[in-house]
Formats: C-alpha cells, sequence, structure tokens
C-alpha cells in the first residue's frame, strides 16, 4: 500500500515541479520573449503565417479575438463532420469499418472540436486511420484553441488601459507550435518504446498460449495518445482508452500520461504569474487549486484502497483494495488518484472503469466535473476559475467597502452580469440535461426515433446507480470532460445529440464569457492600489474564492448528487 | 434638527406606520422590483392554492394544518422583508418629517417684479405682493426683516443679515448672511435675526436640495446604485440557479420513486435562495441615506454616498478646515538688551488698538504667559495714556499706538519695520533678523515690534492646527485616502503645516484653477476625489470632483456644482461621508455572503427530509438529527423567516466600518458573518426543532 501511494504523491510533486519551469516557458512563448527554441520554430510559424496570410504582429480586440476563434472552429467542426460521415469509402481504412451515422458523427465532431472527447464509438471499429488523424488534429488545435483564449486573458490582465489584446492566431499557432508539440513528441516516444503501435497498418493477428485466434487492432496510436495527454483531451485511440494495454502499457507509460495530462494546466497556473510578474497571484490560485484537488483525490483513493464493504460483509479479505474494472499493474491508489486528475483536469481519459469505483470516489469524480475549475482543462481551466474570480471580487470587494476591483478594473454589473450567466449555465445543462433523460427513464417512455426502444433501455443499472450514469454523462459532457461512467447505452440519436449541444454550449459560452470580461475590462480606466483597495494575491483572498466555488459550484449539485452516489454510498 | 435625532432604532409610532406598509408592499407590481422577494411570493401564493386544494378534498399533498403552517412562515417572511424596508423609510421619513417641519407655509413679501431693481431700503409696503412660501417660483424675488422666517431657498442678492439656522444644523450660534461673496446663501425655514435683506428664490417649489433628499429618504425617487443592481443581478443569478435546482429535482424524484409534495418543493427552493439579503437590500440602502441626513448631510443620490466609500484622495481647504480660521501669537523673541517683560509690554500696547485676530491673540498670549499678572496693571494703566491709535494701512503696512508721552509704538513685516529704523538711522539687530528667518522657515509670521523707531523684538504667529486633526488623517491614511491640503500660503509655510498636520500633500499659493488641475490630474490617474468647497470659484471643481461636498452657507452656485451640501458647513464631515459609503457596501457585502452561507445547512436540513421515506439510506445525510422530514422542512423555513427580522437593526445601522486594511477587514468579515452564516443556522435549525417536535 504504502509504495503505490508513493508511486502517486512522486507523480503529483514532480509534475508540480516541472510545472513551475514550463510556465516561465509558457509565460515567454506569449510575451514573445526570446527562448531557445527560436532557430527552430521562428522558420515553421513564419511559412505558416505566410501560407495562411496572417499578420501575427496585429493587434485584435476582444470581439476579434472572438470572431477568429469561433469561425476557424466552425471550420473544423465541417471538416471532421465529413470525414466521419464518409470514413468508409475515404482511404486509410485497412479494417474497412463503416461510416458513422450522422447523429454520431455530431456528436464525435463536436466533442473532439470542444476538447472533449465523450466518444460514443470505439475506436477499434468505429474509426478509420484517416478519421484517427483527423481527430488527433482536432485534438491539438482544441487544446492550443484554449490556450490561446487563456494567453489572450493574460494580456488584458496585463495591460493597463486597451483593446489591444495581441494577436489570435499568434497565440494559437504558438501554442501548438511551441508548446503542445515538443510536448507531445516527449510523451510519443517514451510511448514507442514501451510498446504503444505507431503504424498504419491494419489488425494483426496472434494466436495465444490457448490456440485461440485473436485479431489485435493497431493503428497510429502513440502519437494520438501523446497529444490526447498533452491537449488535456482524453479521446482514446482504442475503446478501453488508457486501461487498454497498448494504450497504456506499463506503470512508466502510467505515469507519464498522468504527467503529461497535469502538466499544461498546472503550468498555464504558473504561466500567468510570470506573464504578470505577480507570482504571489498565481500561487494562492495554484494554492486553491491544490486544496480544491486534495479534497477531492483523498476520500477517492481511501475509499479505493480500502475495498467494497459489501464484499467484506462477504468475509472476503480484499488486501489490494477494491479491485472491480481496475487493471492489475495500476492498483486502487493510481486508478483513484487518476480518475480524479482525469475529472479536474478535464481530460476524461480512464485507466479503470469509474462505473466501478466505490460510491464515494464516483461522487467525487462527479464534483470534479461539477466544479470544474480546480486546474481543469488545456488553457479553459484558468477561463473557467477567472469567473469565480471576479464573483469573488465583487462579493468580497463590498464587504471591504469598496466599489470592487480586480487588478486595478472596476468590476460593475455588466461584468457582474456575464459572470453570474457563465456561473449559472454548468448548472443548468447538466441539471436540465439529466432532467430531461430522467424524466423519460422515470415513465419509461417508448423514443421513437431518438432511440430504439424505451427510454429504461438505456440504462444497464436500475436505481441510484442508473441514475449517476446519466448525471455523469451530462456532467463530463458539460465539463468537456469526456470521461464515461460506462454502463450506459449512449450511441443513439437521443445521447448523441442532446450531449452534441451541451458539449457546444459549455464550450463556447464559457470562453465568451471570460474574454469578454477581460475585454471589457482591460478597456477601463486603470486604478491605482490604495491602502483601501482589496489585494487579491492573498491567502484570505483565496479562502473566500474557494468558498465561492464550493457553494455556487458544488452545492447546486447537491441533491442531484444525493439521489445518486450519496444514495448509494449510504445503502452500502 | 441635532435635537431631532431619535436615538431608539424602532420608535412605536414608526413601527406601527412600517407595520401596515408591510401589508400594502405586497402589491405583486412593488415586489417585483426585487426579484429574489417575487418569487417567494409566488411560492406563498402557489401555497396559498395547495391550501384551498386540499380543503377542496386533494389528499397527496399532507395535512392540511402543516400546509397551511408553511403558507404562513412564507407570509411571514414576505411580511418581515416588507417591514425591513417600510421601518427603514418610516425612519428616513421622520427624519425627512423633521426638516421639513421647516418648510411650513409661512407668509412672504414678494417684490413686484417691476420693482426688483429698487434698493432694499428704498422698498415700500406698496411694492410688495404678500403670498405664501408655496407661492414662490423660481427667479421670484422677496424680502426678509428681522424676525422674518425665509421663505425659500435663495440667495441674498441685496443686503447683509445675521440669521439663525438652528433649525437646519441645530447649531444656535447666529452666522452673517450677504450678497456677493461666498456667504450669500440662505436656507427657506432659517429665521432673519436682524437687518434686511432681498433675497431671490433659486429653486423651484419642491424641487429644492432638501425636497430631493426627502424623497430620496422616503423611498419614492430612490434609483438604484451601480453596486446596488450588479448585486441584485448577482442575487437574481442565485436565485435562478435554485429555480434549476429545483425544477429539475421533480424529475429526479420521479426517477428515484421519492414523490415530493409541493411544500417541500417550495420550501427547498425559499430556503436556498438568498432571502435574507433579499428582503434587506433596499433597507439597507435606505438606512444608508438616513445616516447621511443624520450626519446632516444633504445628497442629491444614493450613488454620491457608495462614491465617497472609494474615494482616494481628499481636498481640504487649510483655513477652517485645517487649521482654525485665523493665525495665532505662539512666541515673543525680544532683541538682545531689551528685556521680555518690556518686549512683551511693547507687543501689547502695539496691538490694544488691533481689531483683528492676530491683535486680540497677541494679547491672549502674554495673559498666557508668567509676566501677566503684574502687567494687567500696567495695561490699564497704559490704555488710559494713549493718545491715538495708528491703523494698518497699505502704504505703512504697519500699526500701533501713540502715548501721551510721545512714544511710538508700532508692529509691521519685517521689512516695513526695517524701514522705519533704518530711516531713523538704527541698525536692524542680527539677532533679531535670526529669528525672522527661523520663524518663516517655521511655517510662522514674524511681526517686528519697533519703540521710538527701535527694534524691540519679534513676534511669532502661527496656524493652529485644529485638535484631533493629525488623528483624523492618519485614519484617513489608513482608509487608503490621500489628504491634500489647499491653501494661499507661499510653498514653505505650507509645507510646514502639511507637515505638523500630517496631510500627505499640499497646493500652495493655490488659485481656483489650481483645484482643479489637481482633481484632473488625480482622475486621470484613476483615483477617485472629493472636496469641499463653498465659493462661486470653488464650483467648477466641485463639479469635476467624484464627490463634491458644497457648505449649506455658500454660494447657489457651489451648491448646484457639488453631489452634497453640508448643513453643518463643517469641512471634517468628509471623513464621516466616507465611513458612511463604506459602511453601506459592507453591509450589503456581508450579508450575501451570511445569507448564501446558510444554504449549507439548510441544505442538510432540507434534502434528506425530500428523500428520507423512498430512500431511508439517506438518513444518513441528517446530520442535524432533525425530529422527522415535516419537522425539518418547517425548521428551516421558519429559521429562513425569522432571521430577517433578527437581521433588521444590523441592516439599519451598518456593520462597523474600521480602517485597518481590505485584507483584515475580509478576514474580520468572513469570519464573522462567512463562518457565521455557515454554523449559526445549523444551531437555529435544530433548536427550532427541538421546539416544533415538541408540537408533533
Amino acid at each position: 500500500m504504502n509504495t503505490e501511494l508513493l508511486g502517486v504523491i512522486g507523480i503529483f510533486l514532480l509534475t508540480i515541479v516541472l510545472a513551475i519551469p514550463l510556465g516561465k516557458y509558457i509565460a515567454k512563448v506569449y510575451l514573445g520573449d526570446k527562448t531557445l527554441l527560436d532557430p527552430i520554430f521562428n522558420p515553421i510559424e513564419k511559412f505558416i503565417f505566410k501560407i495562411s496570410s496572417i499578420n501575427s504582429a496585429e493587434e485584435m480586440n476582444w470581439k476579434q479575438h472572438l470572431k477568429a476563434l469561433l469561425s476557424i472552429n466552425m471550420v473544423w467542426f465541417f471538416l471532421c463532420f465529413f470525414v466521419l460521415l464518409f470514413q468508409g469509402s475515404l482511404p486509410l481504412n485497412p479494417d474497412n469499418n463503416p461510416s458513422m451515422t450522422p447523429d454520431l458523427a455530431f456528436n464525435t465532431a463536436i466533442s473532439f472540436l470542444v476538447n472533449c472527447n465523450l466518444q460514443h464509438y470505439s475506436g477499434e471499429s468505429g474509426v478509420s486511420y484517416l478519421s484517427q488523424i483527423v481527430l488527433m488534429f482536432l485534438q491539438f488545435v482544441s487544446a492550443g484553441i484554449g490556450m490561446a483564449a487563456a494567453a489572450m486573458i493574460f494580456t488584458a490582465m496585463k495591460e493597463r488601459t486597451t483593446e489591444q489584446l495581441g494577436n489570435f492566431y499568434n497565440y494559437f499557432i504558438k501554442s501548438c507550435t511551441r508548446i503542445l508539440l515538443p510536448l507531445s513528441a516527449i510523451v510519443a516516444i517514451v510511448l514507442v518504446f514501451s510498446g504503444t503501435p505507431m503504424t498504419f497498418e491494419g489488425k494483426d493477428a496472434i494466436t495465444t498460449l490457448q490456440g485461440d485466434h485473436v485479431e489485435v487492432s493497431r493503428g497510429p496510436a502513440a502519437a494520438f495518445i501523446a497529444i490526447k495527454h498533452i491537449g488535456t483531451n482524453g479521446g482514446g485511440f482504442f475503446g478501453a482508452n488508457s486501461a487498454h494495454p497498448l494504450e497504456n502499457p506499463t506503470y512508466l507509460t502510467n505515469g507519464v500520461e498522468l504527467w503529461a495530462q497535469m502538466i499544461i494546466p498546472f503550468a498555464m497556473i504558473f504561466a500567468l504569474g510570470f506573464y504578470l510578474n505577480k507570482r504571489r497571484l498565481s500561487n494562492i490560485i495554484f494554492g486553491v487549486m491544490t486544496v480544491g484537488f486534495l479534497l477531492l483525490v483523498v476520500p477517492t483513493v481511501m475509499s479505493e484502497i480500502n475495498g467494497n464493504p459489501a464484499i467484506e460483509k462477504m468475509g472476503i479479505a480484499q488486501t489490494t483494495g477494491s479491485m472491480e474494472g481496475k487493471e492489475v499493474r495500476f492498483g486502487p491508489a493510481m486508478s483513484g488518484f487518476w480518475s480524479i486528475a482525469t475529472t479536474v483536469i478535464s481530460t476524461g481519459s480512464v485507466n479503470s472503469m469509474h462505473d466501478s469505483s466505490m460510491p464515494i470516489s464516483g461522487a467525487m469524480q462527479l464534483l470534479s466535473m461539477m466544479v470544474n475549475a480546480f486546474y481543469g482543462g488545456c488553457g479553459v481551466g484558468i477561463l473557467n476559475y477567472y469567473i469565480f474570480i471576479i464573483l469573488a471580487v465583487f462579493i468580497s470587494g463590498l464587504m471591504v467597502g469598496r466599489t470592487p476591483e480586480f487588478l486595478g478594473k472596476k468590476i460593475e454589473a455588466r461584468e457582474v452580469k456575464i459572470a453570474a450567466f457563465i456561473a449559472i449555465l454548468h448548472p443548468l445543462l447538466i441539471l436540465s440535461g439529466t432532467a430531461l433523460a430522467s424524466y423519460f427513464a422515470a415513465h419509461d417512455t417508448a423514443m421513437g426515433y431518438w432511440f430504439n426502444g424505451n427510454a429504461t433501455g438505456w440504462l444497464n443499472n436500475p436505481g441510484n446507480h442508473g441514475f449517476s450514469e446519466m448525471l455523469y454523462e451530462y456532467t463530463s459532457s458539460a465539463a468537456n470532460n469526456g470521461s464515461g461512467f460506462e454502463g450506459l447505452g449512449d450511441n443513439n440519436p437521443f445521447w448523441n445529440i442532446t450531449t452534441g449541444i451541451v458539449l457546444l454550449l459549455s464550450r463556447f459560452i464559457p470562453i465568451i464569457g471570460p474574454l469578454a470580461i477581460a475585454g471589457l475590462l482591460a478597456g477601463k480606466k486603470y486604478i491605482p492600489e490604495s491602502a483601501g483597495t482589496l489585494k487579491t494575491d492573498t491567502s484570505i483572498f483565496g479562502i473566500m474564492t474557494f468558498a465561492v466555488i464550493a457553494i455556487i459550484a458544488a452545492l447546486s449539485f447537491f441533491p442531484a448528487l444525493a439521489l445518486g452516489p450519496l444514495a448509494e454510498y449510504f445503502g452500502m | 434638527m441635532t435635537t431631532n435625532k431619535s436615538t431608539s432604532l424602532f420608535e412605536s409610532k414608526q413601527v406601527k406606520e412600517a407595520l401596515a406598509q408591510s401589508f400594502v408592499k405586497l402589491n405583486p407590481k412593488m415586489m417585483i422590483k426585487n426579484p429574489v422577494m417575487f418569487t417567494v411570493e409566488i411560492g406563498t401564493a402557489i401555497m396559498f392554492a395547495v391550501c384551498i386544494s386540499i380543503l377542496m378534498g386533494a389528499n397527496d399533498q399532507g395535512s392540511f394544518i402543516y400546509n397551511l403552517i408553511v403558507f404562513l412562515i412564507l407570509l411571514a417572511t414576505l411580511l418581515f422583508a416588507n417591514f425591513a424596508e417600510a421601518i427603514a423609510e418610516a425612519r428616513g421619513k421622520a427624519q425627512a418629517d423633521s426638516l421639513r417641519k421647516t418648510r411650513e407655509e409661512t407668509s412672504v413679501k414678494k417684490v413686484k417684479s417691476e420693482m426688483s431693481d429698487v434698493s432694499v431700503h428704498n422698498l415700500q409696503t406698496s411694492h410688495f405682493l404678500h403670498l405664501t412660501s408655496s407661492q414662490l417660483k423660481k427667479g421670484d424675488v422677496f424680502v426678509c426683516e428681522a424676525g422674518d422666517l425665509i421663505a425659500a431657498d435663495g440667495e441674498i442678492i441685496e443686503g447683509l443679515a445675521t440669521i439663525d439656522e438652528s433649525a437646519i444644523t441645530g447649531e444656535s450660534a447666529p452666522v452673517i448672511r450677504e450678497a456677493g461673496g461666498d456667504k450669500s446663501s440662505v436656507t427657506g425655514g432659517t429665521k432673519v435675526l436682524s437687518d434686511k435683506i432681498k433675497v431671490k428664490v433659486t429653486s423651484e417649489p419642491g424641487e429644492s436640495f432638501l425636497d430631493k433628499m426627502i424623497a430620496l429618504v422616503e423611498g419614492a425617487s430612490r434609483q438604484k446604485t451601480p453596486n446596488e443592481i450588479a448585486l441584485t443581478i448577482l442575487l437574481a443569478a442565485f436565485t435562478l440557479i435554485f429555480v434549476i435546482v429545483c425544477v429539475t429535482l421533480k424529475p429526479f424524484a420521479d426517477y428515484a420513486n421519492a414523490p415530493i409534495t409541493i411544500a417541500a418543493f417550495i420550501a427547498l427552493f425559499v430556503c436556498l435562495i438568498p432571502t435574507t439579503i433579499g428582503g434587506l437590500l433596499s433597507a439597507i440602502g435606505i438606512a444608508g441615506m438616513d445616516r447621511a441626513l443624520r450626519a446632516n448631510v444633504i445628497t442629491k443620490s444614493g450613488k454620491a454616498v457608495e462614491t465617497a466609500g472609494d474615494i482616494d484622495v481628499l481636498l481640504l481647504d487649510k483655513t477652517g478646515t485645517i487649521t482654525i480660521g485665523n493665525r495665532k501669537a505662539t512666541n515673543f523673541y525680544p532683541t538682545k538688551g531689551i528685556s521680555f517683560d518690556d518686549f512683551v509690554k511693547s507687543a501689547v500696547l502695539s496691538s490694544l488698538a488691533d481689531d483683528t485676530p492676530e491683535g486680540k491673540s497677541i494679547i491672549e498670549l502674554s495673559k498666557m504667559l508668567d509676566v501677566s499678572s503684574k502687567m494687567q496693571s500696567d495695561i490699564s494703566h497704559f490704555t488710559d495714556n494713549i493718545l491715538h491709535t495708528i491703523k494698518f494701512t497699505a502704504e505703512t503696512r504697519t500699526s500701533g499706538v501713540v502715548l501721551k508721552d510721545g512714544t511710538n509704538i508700532r508692529k509691521g513685516a519685517q521689512d516695513a519695520a526695517k524701514n522705519i529704523a533704518q530711516q531713523a538711522g538704527n541698525a536692524f539687530p542680527e539677532d533679531t533678523a535670526q529669528h525672522v528667518i527661523t520663524i518663516s522657515s517655521n511655517g510662522g509670521t514674524p511681526l517686528v515690534v519697533i519703540k521710538n523707531n527701535e527694534v524691540q523684538g519679534v513676534i511669532e504667529l502661527q496656524d493652529i492646527i485644529k485638535t484631533g486633526m493629525k488623528e483624523r488623517f492618519e485614519r484617513l491614511r489608513r482608509m487608503g485616502i490621500k489628504t491634500v491640503m489647499v491653501t494661499g500660503d507661499n510653498p514653505l509655510t505650507a509645507k510646514f503645516i502639511a507637515e505638523a498636520a500630517g496631510v500627505d500633500d499640499f497646493i500652495a499659493e493655490a488659485k481656483p484653477e489650481d483645484k482643479m488641475n489637481y482633481i484632473r490630474k488625480e482622475q486621470a490617474e484613476g483615483r477617485l476625489v472629493a472636496m469641499m468647497g463653498d465659493g462661486t470659484n470653488d464650483a467648477p471643481a466641485l463639479a469635476q470632483a467624484n464627490v463634491g461636498v458644497a457648505m449649506n452657507s455658500g454660494t447657489q452656485a457651489a451648491k448646484e456644482a457639488g453631489n452634497m451640501v453640508d448643513l453643518d458647513n463643517d469641512p471634517t464631515k468628509l471623513i464621516e461621508i466616507v465611513e458612511i459609503g463604506k459602511q453601506l457596501l459592507m453591509t450589503r457585502g456581508t450579508l450575501t455572503t451570511f445569507s448564501i452561507a446558510n444554504d449549507v445547512a439548510k441544505y442538510f436540513a432540507i434534502v434528506p427530509a425530500l428523500f428520507i421515506t423512498a430512500i431511508p439510506a439517506l438518513q444518513g445525510l441528517n446530520i442535524m438529527q432533525l425530529h422527522s422530514p415535516e419537522s425539518a422542512i418547517l425548521s428551516a423555513v421558519i429559521f429562513n423567516a425569522i432571521i430577517i427580522p433578527i437581521l433588521i437593526p444590523l441592516a439599519l445601522k451598518g456593520v462597523d466600518y474600521r480602517p485597518i486594511g481590505a485584507s483584515a477587514i475580509l478576514k474580520r468579515n468572513l469570519l464573522i458573518y462567512g463562518l457565521g452564516g455557515l454554523i449559526v443556522p445549523f444551531i437555529g435549525i435544530k433548536v427550532i426543532d427541538l421546539l416544533v417536535a415538541l408540537f408533533m
């Protein structure tokens, strides 16, 4: 047990330690400072800008940033949608996998576009290699989009009074070339050497010792799996995701994949401190997030290590902890830790089946995505946290008797309106989605086109666990996470389309909101700090932000959690 | 008015009025202005319908009594919130009424418009129209004589009068107001004690500052301030989140086969939405205005009070604000060879006929010194001996006396005295010249005394800084406010006084446009500036400043330009105003935090109660061990209702402001209202549940 825990703690600490220099590097990239990698990337970027005739020095205001961001995403959506729709007849399909149905293609295209990777298909049989490559492209650019949006917010926070917030394409391309690409290359190399396939050939056949004939799926997996984690995408190359022996062969690759999904979200927070030259601010933010993360991780790891009390009651010893749905090479501690890391960070890749986690772990996994503001996805994590900072600044500003200010800018009705709207959106999407599905399930409605049969048919478990499955699916969509509780029949028009809509709204509105707030604030008059100003880089303000997150994000889900995992927990 | 300030928070007359108003305010048209409480009203209406339907025979919603109790508690919640607003209004109204008493109808001698150019002393009864004050219009001219009440706010256009303003300020000492200059403004309801003045009405009936303030306090024309709007949005958002939570709970419960009664749904909803702050929000705003009025400050808008809390820079005139109006003698420095007593004697003689405050202060100082007692007789002796006095003139720049024995004593500025001495062939003594320099560099004014053309010594005059100013500036500094002294003095003197008084910066040799430029400069750097002023030439700066406080005694132009008027003419009033502004925001912030923190306990009371029958396992969430689902729900709604009246005194008085720095205040308030808000309802709900269980 102890070595298991040491492994977990070691990876966590190592990631933090490495995130600090990486954060410094990221800040340099966005500031346009010289880095060691300039000789390699300058010509590449110059070439990209030239062929796409982009003037990367042109300053944009926040509306232009948004326009660029949204329009480029639309192009990618259609590209991906049509490839998936016609993949059966397109090249690079050695296993002759069929084309996707329109609703599945819609869901898959959106879910990769929004950095979620919900995957209502299985990689081995559901997509061609061409599709995998297009999806991999989206894994890069969707991460780059999030980081570019964060970079604009950094600039808006740094500048005193300006409309000029840098160039979107410049931030975006540099995020991809200088940050995502090199890191992915490192991870891919480790994976290739550990046995992950990287080939365009089709299935291989083996005969096992028992004499069974087995067809083993292959493909350009190593590259895909690297960016899946570096870009906090989480979409598996194979159906079983990182529990698959070729996708995550060893304890080492498991550590590297875990590191890879945490490193950029961690580093982005430190990058903020380096970028603004406010290290204290980023340390406080990181501290609050870490406290939140630990509060989610510790109960999970404990409950997994302690095993299933129901089995305990049968008088069976569980020396290895709860092992249902887990890989022997990872064990309960590492699997429990991963399940929270992947839900907190919006990766959504899994190395164990969350459906089989203990109820407390299930509650924590859900809560991680419901909060959706600790660390978070590539770039967007800090955007989500930014909303809570605005709300915390507003309430605590009033509490100290001064019109609220954040980094020298007044927070007024307009900003509060946007922030409040974004804060409502998350529970709205999750709860109304789940309510819809529960309604049909409760009345066992015949679904017609939407689902083959009656609504309860999509549940593999009745009762509280079935409720958790539905709640998890919408939570995972709204958090752009992409992990599944599984056990839910989700490849059908009802789930593909409803979660697709949730995905779309929960990706772009929470990007538009913070960008708008930051842009509006950047244009405001700068107010110098005085003794009456509330400092936001103090631990007391950190506590305030944490309280706001806990009350807004966590409390609104309390009744839903009570009916799902909490009911299961108390019922055990 | 000072005497009219009610000391108790709840006076029976006000309470009665507020109780009646609580019911009037149930009108949905009035309620909709407050989105949080409006949703409670909808909930209450639904509960009423449920009660009716049970009477009609519905049997799936629990007992009639239980539903009726829930309905009554919700109604009480609404009434409590309305009462909070109504009592704040009633208090404001009482305050306004005492001001309005000064507005009672008085007869007025209006000058016929064709006669308005006739001098005040030549006007005769036939030139007047006898009207009542309410008939006066802006621009009308009326005349007041000794004993008359001034009928309306106006500006003296001719004459001078002593006026008793105690009706407004509570200050009994009469003040002088005269045409022209900065003291030309008169207020309706004050009384002329002597002389005769011609006054031009400056506002339409019902539109004077006082009328505006009364309307603001009474809530009729109260507009929400920017922060209040932002907070209302946030509270509406919280309400919306819980609408979502409660509406979606229905299909969840259906799926879990856990039927939830309408009463439970509405109870959960009402408990979760921020009713505490929602119910008290407008009361807090009105109480803030009311506190300003109690401080004898008339504000033109609620926004001005709120802005005052944000002030970064405060401009203060030196004279009258930082220093008492005039310089005072502080030291005598005799020239070598002249005895101290002789010098003081000469100094006193030279000042006997000097009516200026400086002259008087020399005599006062001599009395305070040891020499006084034996000099008293001498002085009277001298007084008898005075042949004639020499008044100060611009040419000689000295003043003094000539005694019967021919002794000629003068005092004056150094260069004037030097001239006299040197013309008579006497040298200006070295040591006195040295004293002159020392005094000047210490921010004082030297006055040289010469007797029969010989220098006797030098008197030091100093600006006297009002007592307690240093502490006040220190307090302002800790609040994060920079103080700036504005003075006509030269930079050296200004610097000395600025340091002695403890202000952060000063504008020396200030011309009116200098103030303006300073304000603009600070504003360009993003700071909010407040200033007080009274003169017409202050008007542009008062208008430019974010908070401009005009003295009531000031000119009409100044009052128009500023956004507040101080009835007491007290230049340090801004400190109070700033604190009122801060208290206003703090009270809103802390009660919001308290209200939202309460939700945790309410969740733990209601959520298990909703599901326990269907999912007995959830008994584990009932950490307060409440008696039964019904008692849990009742306890939560009762707590939710009674917390509003419990907090009314806090809403009216405001949260204490202490200048201990923003982070320290946040820590303190988070501990009291955040942590308190978390813990108190757990205890409160449990206690109520124990009581409720007795009846079940």
